[in-house]
């Protein structure tokens, strides 16, 4: 319950956007103008028309966005104050005003050009006032912090129940003849579960990482024996760079549940973790046998991990999925971070 | 490994992971104290354990579903065409279409990791108890057979279904042709044409041609109704194309 009244909470301050930011302001007015040309081209249909029009309109319009923006950059702390109700009510009462005395100090200065008639001006305003809004409303939603920490909770890799009982069932045979080597598979399966179900919301060393999937792969060459074979490049890893938890092992996962299980003689998954030009490159290989080429494969990891990238770093990571002939390949690329950055 | 009478019925263990084969290795001698058995053989895909049935006299197969060459799914269809057939028991870790396909069709399964007790009660329900029917498992499976097996003097024969140029049906059988030889398969060129319709296309109403077989169609006035007779690849054998079945001439030129 306490999760869910601090998104609200969180929600509920930032759905006025901040119209100081330069963003905010740029959006406003390209979604403004976007409408008056809109409303141009429909007072007149052909191009010269259209450009007349919209000197005309322009001429309102401009300085109208121009007075609205700084007023409400500088009333923004008094819109807070007040609520996101009463806020709305304010703008657009401010916005009527402005456009009527624009309307009016037009007619004054310019007496000759011709122009719209008060009603219909001050419906545009109304109109383009709440559409900017609402998308104000919209973008805040989907990018508040709260939310955006949820849905990285939400993608969190979930256990794959096919691993799950198979290694189960893997470790119960070796209880009788390696008990031993059963004792140490369940430490291995619980430290991968312990970090499965941890909050996992920032960012790791990628050693960390490593090491996951190495006890995920011990586990799983209980189960297939000489079928599994890896081969780790990490020489160029940079121990200590910051990685999103679960970016690797989900996509090993699938390496083995589709380029290894359906092989009768199993294959390699190739492994290589390095820097180039100053960012973190990841790459992953695996055959793919001719069994899981038809098969639609399970995308949901792979969707997973790319949304979590991009809620990680936005357009600075990267994730490429090809399959040429025989070979599956994964590659990452993010940038490199630090705890001391 | 256990002190059974020649009567105890004889078992094969199916699965593509040596842990699951011995912890059922384990299970099975656990059962032999109650329920003599014998385990005969293991297993690690659906082609070695077909291998396995037509070598040796199998009552009970233990057969895991996922498992790589030849799944449990298209193993169990061709075992069950076997007469008599042994009994089937699939075992699974976790397919949620195939425990769904197995309810539905009534087919018995045991989940991984197996308790002692679900495995005997499994053993004992197969004394007596009729096999699993051909149909059931048709219907349960998700995907067409990659072979069509063909059954002589109680040994399964494998014809990989990409090797297949044509089936027609004949009084009781269908009639299988590759390029080098034909054989005759038990089962309905109705349910055929259901299960391959992708990679085969009806002509008449006593044939399916493989799509990939077509090397193109000829006129043909005299024996086909239509006026068009379709090229096998491979063979020089043309086969007339039915009247109804006439847009197939145009679905390929």
């Amino acid at each position: 319950m306490e999760d869910v009244a601090s998104i609200n909470q969180t929600g509920a301050g930032i759905r006025l956007p901040n119209f100081c930011n330069l963003g905010v302001m740029s959006r406003s007015l390209l979604v403004a103008n976007l409408f008056v040309i809109a409303a141009a081209f429909a007072r007149s249909p052909t191009p010269d028309g259209a450009l007349r029009e919209f000197q005309v309109m322009a001429a309102f319009c401009e300085p109208m966005l121009i007075v609205s923006l700084v007023a409400l950059c500088a009333s923004r702390r008094l819109l807070h104050s007040i609520g996101y109700a009463a806020s709305l009510a304010a703008i657009a009462i401010f916005e009527v005003l402005v456009a009527c005395l624009m309307f009016f100090a037009v007619r004054q200065l310019l007496p000759d050009q011709g122009s719209l008639p008060l009603v219909n001006l001050v419906i545009l305003t109304l109109f383009v006032t709440a559409c900017l809004l609402v998308y104000f409303d919209l973008r805040a939603r989907a990018l508040s912090p709260a939310i955006a920490e949820a849905r990285i909770q939400a993608l969190q890799a979930r256990i794959r129940p096919h691993f799950l009982y198979n290694s189960i069932n893997a470790v119960i045979s070796l209880i009788r003849s390696e008990p031993r080597r059963a004792e140490r598979a369940l430490e291995d399966m619980a430290d991968l579960f312990r970090v499965l179900m941890a909050d996992n919301r920032t960012l790791t060393p990628i050693s960390n990482e490593v090491e996951l999937v190495r006890q995920y792969l011990a586990i799983e060459s209980i189960r297939l024996g000489d079928r599994l074979k890896v081969s780790w490049r990490t020489e160029g890893m940079p121990a200590d760079a910051l990685v999103p938890p679960l970016v690797l092992q989900p996509l090993v996962e699938n390496a083995v549940y589709h380029g290894i299980e359906p092989a009768p003689d199993g294959g390699e998954i190739a492994i290589e973790i390095g820097l180039v030009n100053g960012q973190l490159h990841m790459t992953l290989t695996n055959p793919l046998p001719l069994e899981s080429r038809a098969t639609v494969g399970n995308k949901m990891a792979q969707a997973n991990i790319r949304e979590r990238l991009q809620l990680h770093f936005d357009a600075e990571a990267a994730v490429k999925y090809e399959a040429i002939d025989g070979t599956y390949r994964v590659s990452i690329r993010m940038p490199y971070l630090t705890a001391a950055a | 490994m256990s002190v059974a009478g020649a009567d105890a019925p004889k078992i094969l263990i199916a699965d593509d992971e040596a842990p699951a084969r011995s912890r059922l290795r384990d299970l099975l001698v656990d059962c032999a104290e109650t329920f003599p058995l014998v385990v005969v053989d293991e297993a690690r895909n659906g082609r070695e354990a077909l291998a396995i049935v037509n070598r040796e006299k199998i009552d009970i197969v233990l057969l895991d579903i996922r498992m790589p060459e030849m799944d449990g799914m298209e193993a169990a269809r061709h075992i069950a065409m076997m007469d008599p057939p042994p009994a089937i028991i699939f075992t699974t870790a976790f397919d949620s279409y195939a425990i769904k396909a197995f309810e539905v069709n009534a087919i018995d399964y045991l989940l991984k990791p197996i308790r002692l007790e679900r495995l005997l009660a499994a053993l004992n329900k197969t004394r007596g108890g009729a096999p699993v029917s051909r149909q059931a498992l048709a219907a349960a499976a998700n995907q067409p057979r990659r072979h069509l097996s063909v059954h002589e003097r109680g040994k399964i024969h494998l014809v990989p279904v990409a090797e297949i140029l044509y089936l027609r049906a004949e009084l009781k059988y269908v009639t299988v042709r590759t390029v080098e030889r034909e054989f005759l398969v038990e089962e309905s060129l109705t349910s055929l044409e259901e299960e391959f319709a992708a990679s085969f296309v009806r002509i008449h109403r006593n044939c399916l041609v493989a799509r990939a077989a077509i090397s193109g169609f000829e006129r043909n006035a005299e024996e086909s109704e239509s006026g068009w007779a379709v090229v096998i690849k491979g063979t020089d054998e043309k086969l007339p194309v039915s009247r109804r079945q006439q847009a197939v001439v145009k679905q390929f030129r």
